[in-house]
């Protein structure tokens, strides 16, 4: 081989997935926000004219009720997943000889796909047949939880299939964060006096910076992408009302045939991470140089 | 006056035991909230039609039957079709096997590029690729369906393949980047004053080195991928879908009656390769999970 | 005896940062070379050049004559043992010893001899079949050596290879490699920021720092004759002593004041040097100021100093004197009668003194 080729190589290796990234990842995102100014309907059309497919997207009464359904639901997911995680992190941090088990227990959901959690959530919240009918059955006649199909209650139905979901991975994460602290820094609190509580919250917690926000981030990261546990769950149901920006911009796509509105939806959701997960890599990448 | 030592150390025991059995009551609790989904899946998919619509919820079933597995596997419509989940299932494996074996492959040759040869502008490119794994994939729908239109690939599984390749290679150049950076730069010097060349090295010195990392991107890759919806349902066609399109399908055809048995049956199959797979391998998936979110 | 490697000129920059500053160094077939410095000092990336991992800015190296601007490392005929030894984790000492034969294509048979041979040599034998992760530190070394020898090169490079040892083993290794080098008479460069190690190993010595080399000289030159303040103090343990001083016509000769921090001021006498400016610094090595009662000779000027340490180190006894501002180490018998506070005669040998402009740091004698 020759010697040029040789120096060379390295980046003849990494340059079909670098031209692959560019392409399908910064050409797409570019192709999509160029439609978004344009009037496509059924298919694409190429001259710009303006903002007009946003205009159209913030007068619409769906995208609005798909838009505050993500903050609703992304805030109570991250918080509830978070709270939920540290919880059960703290719990398992206390020295168990089951810990294996229970962490299996903890974080299997993570396996499966939103499809499956979301089947699963259907049947078990289902008005007639589910957790409704089966605590009447135990004497509370007047029990009611049909949220699933109550318009003003649905959003939270999916909050609770999510949480399910990621919330052992959040304890997973924590748990890790735990055990990284320096066991000499805590042996000294300990014959300081300090009570254990204590140490949690002086000591642990505060060093656990970092890890709140990758679990932050990656919560974040589902609740903005969740299509399938939404199509599962409630397929976008009653009505549009639990619609997300997600669901929102598929059916736009696929369905009514306007991919104008598609593509405005999808670089709003772009947005959207856009400006949470930027100023997070910038520091990783950061640290990561020094 | 101070107490007697037995009674502090006993109210200290006893202390300690209330504190313990509390624990242990709280994570009882949570492991009922973890698995009473399963438990009622499970339950639900062998119980009758009949036995669903009188019965409550978490009753074990009073007469086991299997029948709602059969059709699920074999006989449940998933639209015009009504051959069950079989051949969906089989289409994910033809998507899966492929998908994770190449994603997996390019992502050790880009990791192993960049972690030992560095050049100019190697950060930069990864610093891009890591942003890709970010993004929403709604952003990039319209154009890949476009896309696999005029390549000829679209509705195909091949096409299916193409798009998870693509968009999998930034996770898995993230691992296998981070895992051998790790590897000391005076082995490569080494082995080049030895004669071994790029590909020389990567081979009789890197690849041995692997095995966990090719693991925990495996299993990764796999879970991606199985589970994957969205861009099943965006870029299949009617004999083309995925198992998970295929369940969503069975669960949501609004033709005929409901049978939640069958449903939940179906779910279960389509949940087995992974959760089969996290149960033998489950440390190092978490692994794969915690890989770029953990600083070491 | 022929030349084996020549630098010339050689400039090496990183971005704007420079590296490396006109290396000028020529050593003979046979020669041990060290190059010595405090760590950044430029060594290791010096030893990469030459070894071609590490590309120059300008400048040239040849090695055995061939210039290897254009060469790449595997076809300098080289080998190099490295600080962390570097040995192929997944493969057994065997396989790590013959991989460089087996990229090149060597034919079965000759691999096992030649492995064989380089086994025996280092009595590395009953280790062929383990993996580096089973030996032992010193024993890691071995093999790394042994990956080295063979391939029966022009150039052994080491890079600082025995700073991951426990001293003990250290001092085992170096006389290992000291063997080696004259039982093959091999063409051996080794990097180390230890000067012992550099004094004791090498027939020629390049004392680095910061990318500029400040003396190339046989270990005795350098001992001896340091070419400036920072050799002076640098190479030698403990270090050389340097006292500033005042300079005074004297007849022939010259007159140096020191000031002390009590009393009179030291006065010393040279009557062979006549040029050197009001200021400079007296490089006199501990051993050079002895016990005036145990040490004769007429050549010694004497003066009574006071002690203010004594240190027994067993065969000898180390006394620290307050000297122009400085603490002055005097290497004496260990018979001797000294004692803290005491005031007592000490000999200077100014024979073997060193002069260094008070302000260049550069040698003056």
């Amino acid at each position: 081989m020759s010697g040029w080729l040789e120096k060379q190589l390295p980046k003849l290796v990494l340059a079909p997935s670098f031209v692959a990234i560019l392409i399908f990842v910064y050409g797409f995102i570019g192709w999509t926000a160029w439609v978004s100014f344009t009037k496509s309907k059924l298919l694409p059309r190429y001259d710009i004219v303006g903002l007009i497919q946003y205009d159209r997207l913030f007068v619409s009464p769906r995208w609005d009720v798909a838009f505050s359904n993500l903050f609703i639901f992304g805030c109570l997911f991250i918080i509830i997943s978070m709270l939920l995680g540290l919880l059960l992190a703290i719990l398992l941090d206390q020295k168990i000889r089951t810990e294996g088990i229970i962490r299996t227990i903890y974080l299997y959901p993570m396996a499966l796909s939103m499809i499956v959690t979301g089947t699963a959530w259907k049947w078990i919240l289902n008005p007639g047949l589910g957790l409704e009918a089966m605590v009447r059955s135990w004497g509370w006649e007047s029990f009611s939880f049909n949220w699933l199909v109550d318009p003003n209650m649905a959003i939270y139905t999916v909050v609770i299939a999510g949480v399910w979901q990621a919330s052992g991975f959040v304890m997973a994460l924590f748990l890790a964060g735990l055990r990284s602290v320096d066991e000499e820094i805590i042996k000294a609190a300990q014959v300081d006096g300090i009570p254990t509580w204590r140490i949690y919250s002086s000591i642990i917690l505060p060093s656990m910076a970092a890890i709140f926000l990758s679990a932050f981030i990656v919560l974040a990261h589902l609740a903005i992408k969740s299509f399938d546990l939404v199509i599962a769950l409630t397929g976008g149901g009653p009505g549009y009302a639990t619609d997300l920006p997600a669901t929102y911009m598929y059916t736009m796509a696929f369905s009514r045939g306007d991919i104008g509105q598609a593509a405005s939806s999808a670089m709003i959701m772009m947005a959207v991470v856009f400006a949470i997960v930027v100023p997070y890599l910038y520091s990783e990448l950061r640290a990561k140089n020094d | 006056m101070t107490e007697p030592n037995s009674n502090y150390a006993d109210s200290r025991y006893i202390q300690k035991l209330i504190l313990r059995s509390l624990l242990f009551l709280l994570l009882g609790t949570f492991a009922f909230y973890y698995l009473m989904p399963l438990f009622v899946m499970v339950t639900t998919s062998l119980k009758s039609l009949e036995e669903i619509r009188t019965g409550s919820l978490i009753e074990l079933p009073r007469e086991v039957t299997f029948a709602a597995w059969k059709t699920a596997w074999s006989g449940a419509c998933t639209g015009i079709q009504c051959e069950g989940l079989r051949p969906y299932f089989w289409n994910s494996v033809l998507l899966a096997v492929p998908a994770v074996i190449i994603s997996t492959l390019i992502g050790a040759l880009n990791g192993y590029v960049i972690a030992q040869w560095r050049f100019k502008g190697a950060n930069l490119i990864f610093s891009l690729m890591l942003f890709g794994c970010f993004i929403p994939f709604q952003v990039v729908l319209l154009p890949m369906a476009r896309v696999l239109g005029i390549i000829n690939l679209a509705g195909s599984i091949s096409g299916l393949v193409f798009v998870h390749v693509i968009y999998g290679i930034g996770f898995t150049t993230l691992f296998f980047r981070n895992y051998y950076v790790s590897i000391p730069v005076e082995l490569v010097k080494a082995a080049k004053i030895d004669g071994a060349n790029f590909f020389r090295i990567f081979i009789s010195i890197f690849l041995p080195l692997s095995l966990p990392i090719i693991v925990v991107t495996v299993i990764w890759q796999f879970t991606q991928i199985w589970n994957d919806f969205l861009f099943g349902v965006s870029f299949s066609e009617a004999g083309t879908q995925p198992v998970t399109v295929a369940l969503n399908n069975i669960v949501n055809s609004t033709t005929g009656v409901k049978e939640y048995n069958v449903d939940m049956a179906a779910a279960i199959i389509a949940a087995l390769p992974t959760l089969l797979v996290y149960v033998v391998a489950g440390k190092y998936f978490i692994r794969g999970l915690t890989a770029g979110s953990v600083k070491g | 005896m022929s030349t084996i490697l020549e630098i010339k000129n050689l400039y090496k920059d990183f971005g704007s940062l420079n590296i490396l500053n006109n290396i000028n160094v020529t050593i003979e077939e046979g020669d041990f070379l060290v190059l010595v410095g405090p760590s950044g000092c430029g060594k290791s990336t010096l030893l990469n050049c030459i070894a071609g991992l590490e590309p120059i800015t300008s400048g040239a190296i040849a090695i055995d004559g061939r210039d290897m601007t254009i060469v790449s490392p595997k076809d300098r005929d080289i080998a190099m043992v490295f600080q962390s030894y570097a040995l192929y984790p997944t493969m057994t000492v065997g396989q790590n010893i013959t991989f460089g034969m087996k990229v090149r294509g060597v034919e079965k048979n000759e691999r096992e001899e030649k492995l064989a041979k380089v086994a025996k040599q280092l009595q590395i034998e009953p280790l062929l079949n383990r993996r580096p992760g089973q030996l032992s530190g010193g024993q890691r070394q071995r093999v790394a050596m042994g990956r080295a020898l063979v391939r029966d090169p022009k150039l052994f490079l080491f890079d600082e290879p025995l700073s991951n040892l426990d001293a003990k083993l250290r001092v085992e290794m170096r006389t290992e490699i000291k063997k080696l080098h004259q039982n093959l008479n091999a063409s051996m460069v080794y990097v180390t920021h230890d000067q012992i190690e550099a004094m004791t190993l090498a027939t020629k010595i390049v004392v680095m720092k910061g990318g500029v080399v400040q003396q190339i000289g046989t270990p005795s030159e350098i001992y001896n004759h340091p070419s400036n303040l920072f050799v002076a103090d640098f190479m030698g343990s403990p270090a050389m002593n340097l006292i500033p001083a005042k300079v005074a016509k004297n007849g022939k000769g010259v007159k140096f004041t020191i000031a002390r921090s009590y009393g009179e001021p030291l006065i010393l006498y040279d009557e062979h040097i006549t040029k050197l400016p009001e200021n400079v610094v007296l490089g006199l090595r501990p051993e050079d100021i002895g016990d005036a009662k145990l040490r004769k000779g007429d050549k010694l000027q004497i003066s009574t100093c006071s002690v203010d340490v004594v240190e027994p180190a067993g065969a000898d006894t180390y006394v620290l004197i307050n000297l122009g501002g400085k603490e002055v180490t005097a290497r004496l018998q260990a018979e001797t009668a000294a004692q803290t506070g005491m005031e007592m005669a000490f000999t200077f040998n100014m024979d073997k003194v060193s002069y260094f402009d008070a302000q260049t740091g550069q040698r003056l004698n």
